[in-house]
């Protein structure tokens, strides 16, 4: 039975502020991290949106590209790792906005930066054992660094959301793979505002061991080789990292830039390869073939082999919903303000 | 705001269910449960409808001295819109500047943190209305 996307649905917040913004405030060049990250502007949201309020974006985005009846969707789950409430799940309020509760399951997934990819298996399995017809995966954040941390150049923010089911399927996830390992690399603990991280530590023995061997090894299971590929899409905690581990696996520049999107709005934390995966839906061809793999910090990897199929061009009648109008015309913020909107200024009791 | 009283206005606030009177055929929002028209001959006739969230700003103002639970956005726009369905209501304009709207601008409904009971309190959601820039619904 084939499994795979049936829709697929973006959201990305209007605000931007570049690193270089940043940098001034901080001291720093801000223009040699934005060139050494390879980020030139992240995403902002405004102070009314957060998690929930672009997972229901995301999802209503989604749920504009198809005819499927929200009462046929069987389970929602949402990955971040900045859900507004620590006890009581986003997915809830995703569900009554979009008009498919009461009749599901619902649940908030949370794995660093590939929760959304975890949704995604989950309902793969589900759909896959008809235990349901469909099932929606979201992956959405928006992460903060610390005022000054090296975090704070790229954490941003953004949402997709994916429909996964077993007919009218847009893109066939042909394999899926994970490799998870106990690796300390970047967390947060209960209660704190802001994530702590392990430096140089989050690069190779973090991101590319597992990403690499994420990628490698699906390949392996699909049988494929790079060039079987149009285009692939890595975790982008920037714009440097998924270049690199492009090429260490053997992918070209023309099969990574589409789904690059970390130079434009930064890190979008659990939306980064699922926005990327969104951004290639977008243009891609049927029969075009693509490699996906997240990544999530602690750690571990998701990967995808995915193949787009007739189905696709339906879901692109509506201009508004690609990507890159979301991305395009973004408006820039000071510091002073970007500080206000994301609430690191400390105010007197009883503002907000 | 009471936590019950704002979760019996999920419906609308969410998904802008209106009430429709199975007498007359006038459309209300928030929807109510007796015809102000049609007062007895409506009761057990009102029928809830989903409002199709487009309309257009019939009115405006820019907020500069706001409440307590909108600093943090001032200025916004306030405006009255004139929903497809031909009820009015009044909502914020959100993502976009004075200059970019007037009277007659198309708008769509959006989803949006609408306040909190503080910190620690719930947090309440429902809709804000943006400048329309996508295909409009098919009716």
């Amino acid at each position: 039975m084939d499994v795979g996307i049936v829709s697929y649905g973006a959201y990305v917040p209007r605000w931007r502020i570049t690193p270089v913004e940043i940098g001034r405030v901080w001291g720093t060049d801000g223009e040699a991290i934005s060139r050494g990250l390879n980020v030139k502007s992240k995403s902002v949201p405004s102070p009314d949106e957060d998690v929930i309020t672009m997972s229901v974006e995301a999802a209503r985005n989604l749920m504009r590209r198809c005819k499927v009846d929200p009462k046929d969707i069987g389970a929602i789950y949402v990955g971040s790792e900045s859900h507004p409430y620590a006890v009581k799940p986003t997915a809830t309020i995703v569900a009554e906005a979009i008009e498919a509760a009461p009749d599901l399951t619902a649940a908030d997934y949370e794995f660093a930066c590939k929760a959304g990819t975890a949704a995604i298996q989950t309902c793969m399995g589900l759909v896959a054992s008809n235990m349901m017809k469909y099932g929606m995966a979201i992956g959405t954040d928006t992460s903060q660094g610390a005022p000054g941390d090296a975090l704070e150049y790229s954490a941003s923010a953004g949402g997709a959301a994916f429909l996964i089911g077993t007919a009218d399927i847009a893109a066939r996830i042909n394999e899926t793979y994970s490799f998870t390992t106990d690796t300390p690399d970047f967390w947060r603990r209960e209660g704190e505002m802001y994530p702590r991280h392990g430096g140089r530590f989050t690069g190779e023995p973090a991101y590319f061991k597992h990403v690499l061997t994420c990628g490698k090894n699906l390949m392996e299971i699909a049988g494929t080789s790079p060039e079987d590929y149009d285009y692939v899409v890595f975790h982008q905690p920037n714009g440097k990292f998924p270049l690199r581990a492009a090429k260490m696996l053997g992918f070209g520049k023309e099969q990574t830039t589409t789904g690059l999107l970390s130079p434009m709005i930064g890190n979008t934390y659990s939306a980064a390869v699922l926005l990327g995966l969104a951004s290639i839906l977008d243009v891609s061809k049927p029969g075009d073939r693509i490699l996906a793999v997240a990544y999530g910090s602690g750690a571990g990897s998701d990967a995808f082999d995915i193949t787009v199929t007739e189905q696709i061009t339906e879901l692109r009648k509506d201009p508004f919903l690609l990507v890159s109008n979301m991305i395009s015309g973004g408006k820039y913020l000071d510091y002073a303000t970007y500080a206000k909107f994301r609430g690191k200024i400390t105010l007197a009791e009883g503002s907000r | 705001m009471a936590i019950p009283r704002f979760w019996r206005e999920t419906p609308s606030r969410y998904n802008l269910f209106a009430s429709k009177c199975g007498n007359c055929g006038e459309v209300h929002f928030p929807p109510r449960f007796v015809c102000p028209s049609c007062h007895r001959k409506s009761i057990g006739r009102m029928e809830s409808i989903k409002l199709c969230g487009t309309g257009k700003i019939l009115s405006y103002s820019v907020v500069h001295d706001a409440p307590e639970d909108f600093e943090m956005q001032k200025p916004y726009i306030i405006a009255i819109i004139e929903m497809k369905d031909g009820v009015r209501l009044t909502a914020p304009i959100i993502d976009c500047d004075e200059p970019d709207i007037g009277i007659g601008t198309e708008v769509e409904a959006t989803f949006r943190k609408l306040g909190e009971e503080g910190k620690a309190g719930v947090i309440h959601y429902g809709y804000k209305f943006r400048r329309m820039n996508r295909t409009p619904p098919e009716k």
